[in-house]
């Protein structure tokens, strides 16, 4: 990777992903679902049942709100034009654009995990197969934000828009409601659904209870994640250089 | 030699033609002016130029290379200074301009010292730590060309350099345009003050409705406007029946008192000043001063557009709200 594609990553890091309102998403939003399951359950709350839904979503809602912020706030303030006009490829400028969305996706995934060990015990956890799980989550929601940042021309517009896919994903894609216990007519558009095989994926290296083979799972989650990125650079170059 | 060459340019926005097959060149080393008024295509030509746009047909060349297909390459060697001073707010004037020389792959000793180098010729040393947006008009403004020069490009891109700031920074900025200029950079310069384009062009194309009408150096464009030569007399006080005594000694001039003590005599022939002054002398008038009226760029501009200047720069500031 070029010289450009690091800074353009550092800076990103350092203006938004490490200012407090970040930081402070990362840890909230786990610590409020965790607390509102055990709130619901009386106390009885089966923790790692629950650590699969709770990673996915820290990592869908963590990814999707930054790029809301790094690439619609910046194209709204012609900052974006600047990283137009360098001679860096598309490809490369939107790689560097996305990375420090999917490093503290990756990291935001970890915080309940981490609120976890202090609770149960966590052995018996595939670590390796957990991480790849939350890293293809990662990239997928992070090209699902790209998508909908490079579709709207606002930040309250990002913000909105992202809400009709991450809302549905919270109850269609087996975080917290299996999906056999779902409507039949609901299930098709699950399977339609990025995160209901990262989710499933994250189940089965925890608690060993996937539905979905796991090479299925991968293969539709790279699919997905590529999917989603050719066609935001796509729309950029259609919408932006056009 | 041609730096940059454009050969039919056009582009389309659905129905709209923005620019309508233009075509200009720009020699390596000079001030080129694009000036037109709003909507007449000057900001879709300077983004096509830059990579921000692409041509639905024609050729752009800069510098040897294919302006549309290799545009990354050429972007190596362009500067853009953009209409708003778009750069980070969050990051100091130093951190802008470090950040800005990263994306041309300049390494890390070397972009912070053309960062110091720049804050200190644009007079901004004493600023640099401070963050971008607690920055003056003026001061975003020089900051926004120093990252535009921070790789020192062969071209630089100015559109609208000097809009919305005051008259003190306008001036800083006029005179850093020069010398870069004389230090061997290419400028292509987009403005709707007209004066400026005069003072700093060694060029001049008029855009209107997506067409060039006109390109030419600012000294021919004045010349060839100037259908009659017109020598403007002061004297030392006025006589009753000036006029049609002048008329009467020298048929085929045109008298024009334009004050008390002011007259201009125009003639389609050159004006040879010692038979007026011999006039003058003998009616007892002392001439003060005698000079040649030439006719402005912005006369020259109304003329082959027909569109006044003060319309212009209104259309501008109404845009610019």
């Amino acid at each position: 990777m070029s010289r450009a594609f690091w800074n353009i990553l550092l800076k990103d890091i350092k203006t938004y992903y490490l200012k407090p309102p970040n930081i402070s998403w990362g840890i909230i939003f786990p610590v409020s679902w965790t607390l509102m399951f055990f709130i619901r359950s009386g106390g009885a709350v089966d923790i790692r049942g629950i650590l699969p839904g709770v990673m996915a979503l820290s990592v869908l809602f963590g990814t999707t709100s930054m790029l809301a912020v790094t690439i619609t706030f910046e194209r709204r303030q012609r900052s974006f034009e600047r990283l137009l006009v360098a001679p860096i490829s598309l490809n490369q400028l939107m790689l560097a654009k996305t990375t420090g969305a999917i490093i503290f996706g990756v990291l935001y995934a970890f915080v309940p995990v981490l609120f976890a060990a202090f609770l149960i015990d966590l052995s018996g956890i595939n670590w390796f197969f957990t991480f790849i799980s939350v890293l293809l989550i990662a990239v997928t929601s992070t090209f699902l934000g790209l998508f909908v940042a490079v579709s709207v021309s606002e930040v309250f517009e990002a913000q909105t828009f992202s809400n009709f896919f991450r809302f549905p994903m919270v109850f269609l894609c087996g975080l917290f409601i299996p999906l056999h216990n779902l409507p039949v007519f609901l299930r098709p558009l699950s399977y339609l659904l990025p995160l209901t095989y990262g989710a499933d994926m994250l189940k089965f290296s925890i608690n060993h209870a996937g539905s979905i083979p796991v090479w299925l799972s991968i293969l539709v989650l790279v699919a997905y994640g590529a999917g989603l990125f050719l066609f935001s650079t796509y729309n950029i170059q259609k919408k932006w250089i056009d | 030699m041609s730096i940059i060459e454009v050969t039919n340019l056009s582009k389309r926005f659905g129905d709209l033609e923005a620019v309508k097959g233009i075509s200009f060149s720009v020699a390596e080393g000079e001030i080129f002016g694009f000036l037109g008024p709003n909507g007449a295509g000057k900001t879709t030509t300077i983004n096509m130029l830059t990579g921000l746009a692409r041509p639905t047909a024609g050729r752009i060349t800069i510098s040897g290379q294919d302006g549309i297909k290799n545009i990354k390459k050429v972007q190596r060697f362009i500067g853009i200074v953009p209409d708003e001073s778009n750069l980070y707010n969050e990051l100091s004037g130093f951190e802008n301009l470090v950040f800005c020389a990263s994306l041309y792959e300049m390494g890390k000793r070397e972009r912070e010292a053309r960062a110091r180098e720049l804050l200190a010729r644009f007079g901004l040393a004493g600023t640099g730590k401070r963050p971008f947006k607690a920055y003056s008009k003026g001061m975003k403004r020089k900051l926004t060309i120093a990252a535009g020069i921070i790789h020192d490009p062969k071209i630089l891109f100015l559109d609208e350099p000097t809009t919305g700031i005051d008259v003190e920074s306008a001036g800083q900025i006029r005179e850093l345009i020069k010398d870069l200029n004389r230090k061997g950079t290419t400028v292509f310069l987009t403005t709707h003050y007209i004066e400026e384009a005069e003072r700093l062009c060694h060029r001049i194309g008029f855009i209107v409705d997506g067409k060039v009408v006109a390109v030419d150096s600012v000294n021919r464009l004045l010349r060839e406007t100037q259908q009659e030569n017109t020598v403007e007399f002061t004297m030392d006080k006025r006589k009753a029946g000036l006029e049609s005594l002048l008329q009467k000694s020298f048929p085929g001039i045109t008298v024009k008192e334009i004050s008390a003590h002011k007259v201009r005599i125009a003639s389609p022939e050159e004006i040879e000043l010692m038979p007026f002054m011999q006039f003058f002398s003998a009616n007892n008038i002392k001439i003060k001063e005698a000079k040649i009226v030439r006719p402005t760029l912005e006369e020259v501009f109304l003329k082959i557009t027909g569109i006044k200047i003060h319309k212009l720069n209104k259309e501008k500031e109404g845009g610019a709200k």
